[in-house]
């Protein structure tokens, strides 16, 4: 058991059944998989290249409902929630860091942060400002709060892309490849950050990886291959 | 600020390019629709008040006799009804259908007209003219003849008279010159000229003498009668539907100047449907230049608005943040189209001005045009960016993060 975690299960997949194509072309992408994730966990989720992982990643994201199973977040059953409700309740339950940090454009680190909190109540106000101000601090940025995002570095903008996954207190941070797109040293600094931020702010963290050496640095490590968890491994990570 | 302007002004304003055009485009629409719009009210307007300056807005007289047959011996028939020649018939108890008409509501005023055929002689030059007698008081409230007096005053008593320029030339009298007028049947009186008008038409000022009522009467044989009665209303639009109603309750003859001028009223009509067509098509191809320019950028921005969804923006606001770019794109097009249009209508006004300085096409800017386009602007943009902004609701989060 990892520090932190508690056993208190903030994501749960039950028998989650995914298909893609009708029909003759019907292909099962994932054939019933159960997986829990406990708060404060900080777990890999590693395969070869279409074993599922993406499909399963969106699943648990709630971008992408099962064929058939269910996923719990933090207790509540989505399967019953409509469209807007899902929605809002992504926003508040969920953060997303994406391979390609996926920031907009036209907004400054700061208003990409705030994003998700005027997504939620629907308007932009001053604390939202003092609230992505403090995660910019923590993610090491705080220079950086009003830069376009085009004249920050690959790992700044990873940076705020994490600040921004962290924005809405979320029950789990998904990680698609985090680092995929990062050379060795930032993909270094980016994961520990990550680690830092799961520790001390006690954030669960599934991340997508295909790196070794960042799955070493994980207290668990689930291995999928065509569409079965082959592997779910507890270990002491590598600080 | 609520998060959807937030999103929509900060799209606009990053793409530049793109909200150039579109701007462009709807303040070019709504300077032709301000443009158009103001030109032909104005033209058309001036048109109404050129063809009213001579001419009362209803015209009341006895009814047409009808022709009867003489009774006929048993067997034969009659192959043609010959129409009786009338002969000037007065309005019969004239003063209570005046009055009676000026107690209707929506009429300004009425008076009363002895009118007939005349000489008119000074020395060895004779005209035919046309003798309208009236009451100068009741007559100028009814054709507005006193700001276009040439000379002289428009007052009529005893055996004074009101000619036109063109009469007045004709005949080559002044005010204070004498003139004679004679019917065909001979009465007749030498009146002196009190004045000269000019109404914008030239039929009228070559053939008109405006006497007093009574000396009219007495030279035509009227006794005491009068031919007419000349009515102004209040809408110059609701002319022909009171006409009908004095020709119902009165039992008269009533015209509107909209049937006397049927050509005039058919060529504006057909004038208003060729430029609404023209502002018709102009709107849809604003709206088709907004909304591809629109769906162009939802397609661009798929993964952005992915990212949206992901961090919990709903489909309705996705969508809103486009249906507000196109409503704002509309109002920002209506205030630039909207300046556009009236210095262009300005421009125009001010190009072709006739001698005395007046613009020969004269233009109709009132605030209710420019609300009217603003309105128009703002439903054309958010109508428009109706289609790419449920293409954008629509869209799968899961599908557009990963493949844009």
């Amino acid at each position: 058991m990892a520090d932190g975690a508690d056993r208190t299960p903030v994501l749960r997949l039950d028998q989650v059944v995914k298909d893609y194509g009708v029909g003759e072309a019907r292909t099962r992408v994932l054939h019933g998989v159960d997986f829990t994730l406990q708060r404060g966990e900080f777990a890999a989720l590693m395969g070869p290249s279409g074993s599922g992982k993406s499909t399963l990643l969106n699943i648990m994201g709630l971008l992408d409902p099962p064929t058939s199973g269910k996923v719990f977040v933090a207790g509540q059953d989505t399967s019953v929630l409509d469209d807007d409700a899902l929605t809002r309740y992504r926003g508040r339950a969920l953060g997303f860091v994406f391979q390609f940090h996926h920031l907009l454009p036209e907004f400054s680190a700061l208003e990409n942060v705030m994003l998700p909190m005027a997504a939620d109540r629907g308007r932009l106000d001053d604390s939202m400002r003092e609230c992505g101000s403090v995660l910019l601090d923590l993610v090491g940025l705080s220079k950086k709060r009003d830069a376009r995002v085009t004249q920050l570095s690959g790992g700044q903008a990873q940076r705020v892309a994490i600040a921004r996954s962290l924005a809405m207190n979320p029950q789990v941070v998904l990680a698609d490849e985090p680092t995929g797109n990062l050379d060795t040293q930032t993909s270094d600094d980016v994961f520990s950050l990550l680690r830092e931020v799961n520790l001390k702010q006690n954030v669960t963290f599934l991340v997508v990886t295909h790196d070794p050496r960042m799955a070493e640095r994980c207290d668990r490590v689930v291995e999928l291959v065509d569409g079965r968890i082959v592997s779910d491994r507890r270990q002491e990570a590598r600080r | 600020m609520p998060f959807e302007w937030f999103v929509a002004i900060r799209y606009l304003r990053a793409g530049r390019a793109q909200t150039a055009l579109i701007l462009g485009g709807t303040t070019m629409g709504v300077a032709v629709l301000v443009f158009l719009t103001a030109l032909i009210s104005g033209l058309q307007r001036s048109l109404i008040a050129q063809t009213l300056s001579s001419q009362s807005h209803i015209l009341v007289k006895a009814p047409e006799r009808e022709a009867r047959s003489l009774p006929l011996a048993a067997g034969t028939a009659a192959d043609r009804v010959e129409k009786t020649p009338d002969r000037i018939r007065s309005i019969e108890q004239w003063q209570q259908v005046l009055a009676s008409i000026e107690r209707m509501p929506g009429v300004v005023a009425a008076t009363p007209t002895a009118a007939g055929s005349a000489f008119a002689s000074r020395g060895e030059a004779s005209k035919s003219v046309a003798v309208r007698g009236v009451d100068d008081q009741s007559f100028a409230r009814v054709i507005e003849i006193v700001p276009k007096m040439r000379a002289g005053t428009f007052r009529l008593e005893g055996t004074t008279a009101v000619i036109g320029g063109v009469l007045a030339a004709d005949l080559g009298v002044g005010v204070g010159d004498k003139i004679r007028l004679a019917t065909p049947e001979g009465r007749g009186d030498v009146f002196t000229v009190a004045g000269v008008f000019d109404l914008g038409n030239k039929d009228v000022n070559q053939r008109w003498v405006l006497v007093p009522l009574r000396s009219a009467q007495t030279m035509l044989d009227l006794a005491g009668g009068a031919t007419t009665i000349e009515v102004k209303v209040d809408d110059v639009f609701a002319a022909e539907r009171m006409a009908q109603e004095i020709q119902r309750s009165q039992a008269l003859q009533a015209d509107s100047w909209m049937k006397l001028n049927e050509q005039l009223l058919v060529a504006l009509r057909s004038q208003s449907a060729s430029s609404w067509m023209i502002q018709v098509l102009v709107v849809v191809a604003v709206a088709l230049g907004i909304a591809s320019v629109l769906g162009v950028s939802v397609i661009q921005k798929s993964r952005e608005i992915g990212i949206m969804r992901a961090s919990g923006t709903s489909r309705g606001t996705i969508q809103r943040i486009f249906l507000l770019e196109g409503a704002i794109v509309g109002a920002l097009g209506a205030v630039t189209g909207g300046l556009a249009g009236t210095a262009f209508a300005l421009a125009f006004a001010n190009l072709a001005t006739s001698p005395n300085g007046e613009p020969i096409f004269p233009v109709d800017l009132t605030p209710g045009l420019f609300l009217a386009a603003s309105l128009v602007a703002i439903v054309t943009g958010t109508v428009a960016a109706w289609f790419p902004a449920s293409r954008a609701a629509k869209l799968d989060p899961a599908v557009v993060i990963r493949y844009g």
